[in-house]
């Protein structure tokens, strides 16, 4: 890569599959189980997580040698909070059906302990540009078993991708359905996408030997 | 020679291989094998594991026959083409070739999809993890069949038993390792995914769901219905069916469960083989009356009136509750896994009651799910462990106790 040098795009990379926030350090379990029925709130989600963490990150990153140590989980909170209200507005604004769907989950990505973590564990130390990366790295790398586990459930739990009926139609009994085929009522309850998370884990360990810990 | 020999062949011949596992598993599927597992998973006594399996099934398989029978009975009698038994347990309208026949055909299938698929997935990974297969699945496959409704689609089935198996007990590290019961996860599967085919009035008795598409599309056929004494109950509807009908077994249900006396009779067959544990299932009994009682009372207060949508399970006899729904085979066959239960003696009470307990307040105040021992069992599973170190803790204390007052 020639515009990042090898140890950045590693900041970019890694969180994606071999230190996935989700699936390795097992961070922000509790909205990837509550709005990835449908893959559309996932990937608003996703997005929404992306830009929060990376300017959040950026933002750190900048105020990291004027930050007093004692209060910084405050300011943490402040610069999440109006990351997360900016998001929320725009979602009110020009989604609104949407951010209903997402209802407070959007509010909550305050609490998501991927974001404080990476700004404790990153931006305090590190300078803008590669905090910025990191942030997009952790970012993709939730949103991305996000995705995967919303185009799941909503196959397997709707019969429909982004609403469209890609199965045909349970009601008039075209498609797949013509031959007995029903959707999965337990794929669009919150315990099965906590084991489709695990199901995950288990394929992304089972190819990877390296990560499974004693 | 013949077809053991040549078996023998083959597992001499794949011996240290890959394959291996699935050779030997054959083998000790057909024949009796000189190494059966002893010691390990759960066994205390001389028996090895497939001995106690065994005996599970054989406890099983009255229920079998009789659901057999039940189902056919039911499907004519709902039909109206023939009249309602009369004359006890042993009555002619029930035992003819005729039900039989039909319900036979009906399970058969059913049957084989739960062993073939279940025990498909066992060898697939004794292959993978490169073990000895494992007998777990043998109660397991019979249990499947006989807590489903009869009309289930099969291919639902396939996906459940496949669910159940590998998520239920081989991400967990195989038989003896598992948390909760494979049979009820494979079943909380079916009803969590596929709710239209696991409740409601139809399932139960065969063909009754074809007959409402064909009126749907026109036929001028009698609708069939078979509603559970649960159901009718959870909606204040009366219950037609008398108590030894309830008692007998010859009432609308999942294929295996309806008939107390059998699933009693095997229950005691296992406590006297002490496959069972008799301390589970009598508290089970117990939590069950009791809760049963509280709502009787509650009813009797006066708290409770028939306008309440609680009304018609609350004021069931508290005893009733035993005879309806799968509580009676739960408690027999499902809460003494001894894998999934509890292991410590008083554990086992504490566990068992709270079973019978929780099965009647889910059944009361969910009637989304009436059949509440299934998820009262699979609950009291995950709680198995805690009551276990609870109780393990309590009685390190106590000796502990007593040890500083001899010092002192």
């Amino acid at each position: 890569m020639g515009l990042l040098s090898k140890k950045d795009s590693k900041l970019i990379l890694d969180p994606l599959a071999d230190n996935n926030p989700i699936t390795i350090q097992v961070l922000g379990i509790c909205s990837a189980l509550a709005i990835t029925a449908q893959l559309k709130p996932s990937i608003v989600m996703a997005i929404s997580v992306v830009f929060v963490l990376s300017v959040g990150n950026v933002v750190i990153s900048l105020m990291r040698n004027i930050i007093p140590s004692k209060i910084r989980i405050i300011v943490q909170l402040i610069v999440v909070a109006t990351l997360v209200i900016i998001v929320d507005q725009v979602l009110k604004a020009f989604a609104y059906t949407l951010s209903k769907e997402l209802s407070v989950f959007i509010g909550l990505i305050i609490t998501n302990c991927i974001i404080m973590g990476r700004f404790e564990a990153f931006a305090l130390a590190n300078k803008p540009w590669q905090s910025f990366l990191d942030g997009l790295g952790n970012a993709a790398g939730y949103g991305l078993i996000l995705i995967i586990v919303g185009f799941f459930r909503e196959l397997l739990g709707s019969g429909t991708l982004f609403g469209f009926k890609v199965l045909g139609d349970s009601v008039e009994k075209t498609g797949l359905y013509a031959i007995g085929y029903e959707n999965n009522g337990f794929m669009v309850l919150p315990p099965m996408a906590l084991i489709v998370v695990g199901l995950i884990i288990w394929v992304q360990r089972s190819r990877n030997k390296e990560l499974i810990e004693d | 020679m013949g077809l053991k020999q040549n078996l023998h062949n083959l597992r001499e011949k794949y011996k240290g291989t890959k394959m291996a596992p699935a050779f030997n598993a054959l083998h000790t599927f057909l024949y009796t094998p000189n190494d059966t597992a002893h010691g390990g998973t759960h066994i205390k006594a001389a028996d090895d594991l497939k001995r106690t399996m065994n005996t599970v099934i054989m406890a099983l398989i009255p229920c079998l026959i009789f659901g057999m029978f039940n189902a056919g009975y039911q499907h004519y009698l709902a039909a109206g083409e023939i009249e309602a038994v009369t004359s006890g347990f042993f009555s002619s309208e029930f035992w003819t070739l005729q039900n039989f026949t039909l319900g036979f055909w009906k399970i058969l299938p059913i049957l084989i999809i739960s062993y073939g698929v279940g025990l498909g997935v066992e060898f697939l990974f004794a292959v993978i993890k490169g073990h000895e297969v494992e007998e777990g699945y043998l109660v397991t496959g019979m249990l499947v069949p006989l807590i489903v409704p009869i009309d289930i689609p099969l291919w639902m089935l396939v996906v459940a038993v496949i669910f159940g198996v590998v998520i239920g007990k081989e991400v967990f590290g195989g038989t003896g390792m598992n948390i909760l019961n494979p049979a009820l996860t494979i079943r909380a599967f079916l009803f969590f995914a596929y709710p239209t085919w696991m409740s409601g009035d139809k399932v139960w008795v065969e063909g009754a769901v074809e007959r409402t598409k064909e009126i749907a599309n026109g036929s001028t056929a009698d609708a069939i219905s078979g509603e559970t004494i649960l159901g009718s109950l959870a909606q204040s509807h009366g219950v037609d069916y008398s108590v030894m009908d309830m008692f007998y077994g010859f009432i609308p249900g999942s294929i295996g469960e309806t008939s107390t006396l059998l699933i009693l009779l095997g229950g005691l067959f296992l406590v006297f083989t002490k496959i069972g544990s008799w301390r589970i299932m009598l508290s089970s009994v117990i939590g069950a009356l009791v809760m049963g009682y509280i709502f009787n009372l509650v009813v009797a207060a006066g708290w409770i009136t028939d306008t309440s949508k609680f009304y018609g399970l609350m004021s069931t006899e508290f005893w009733h509750h035993l005879l309806i729904g799968g509580m009676a085979f739960g408690i027999v066959y499902m809460a003494t896994d001894p894998v999934t239960a509890s292991q410590t003696n008083k554990g086992k009470w504490i566990y068992g009651f709270l079973i019978g307990f929780v099965s009647i307040m889910i059944r009361v105040f969910n009637p989304a799910y009436p059949e509440g021992v299934m998820l009262a069992i699979l609950l009291m599973n995950v709680f198995a462990p805690t009551i276990d170190h609870y109780v393990v803790q309590g009685n390190v204390k106590r000796r502990l106790k007593r040890a500083k007052i001899k010092t002192a």
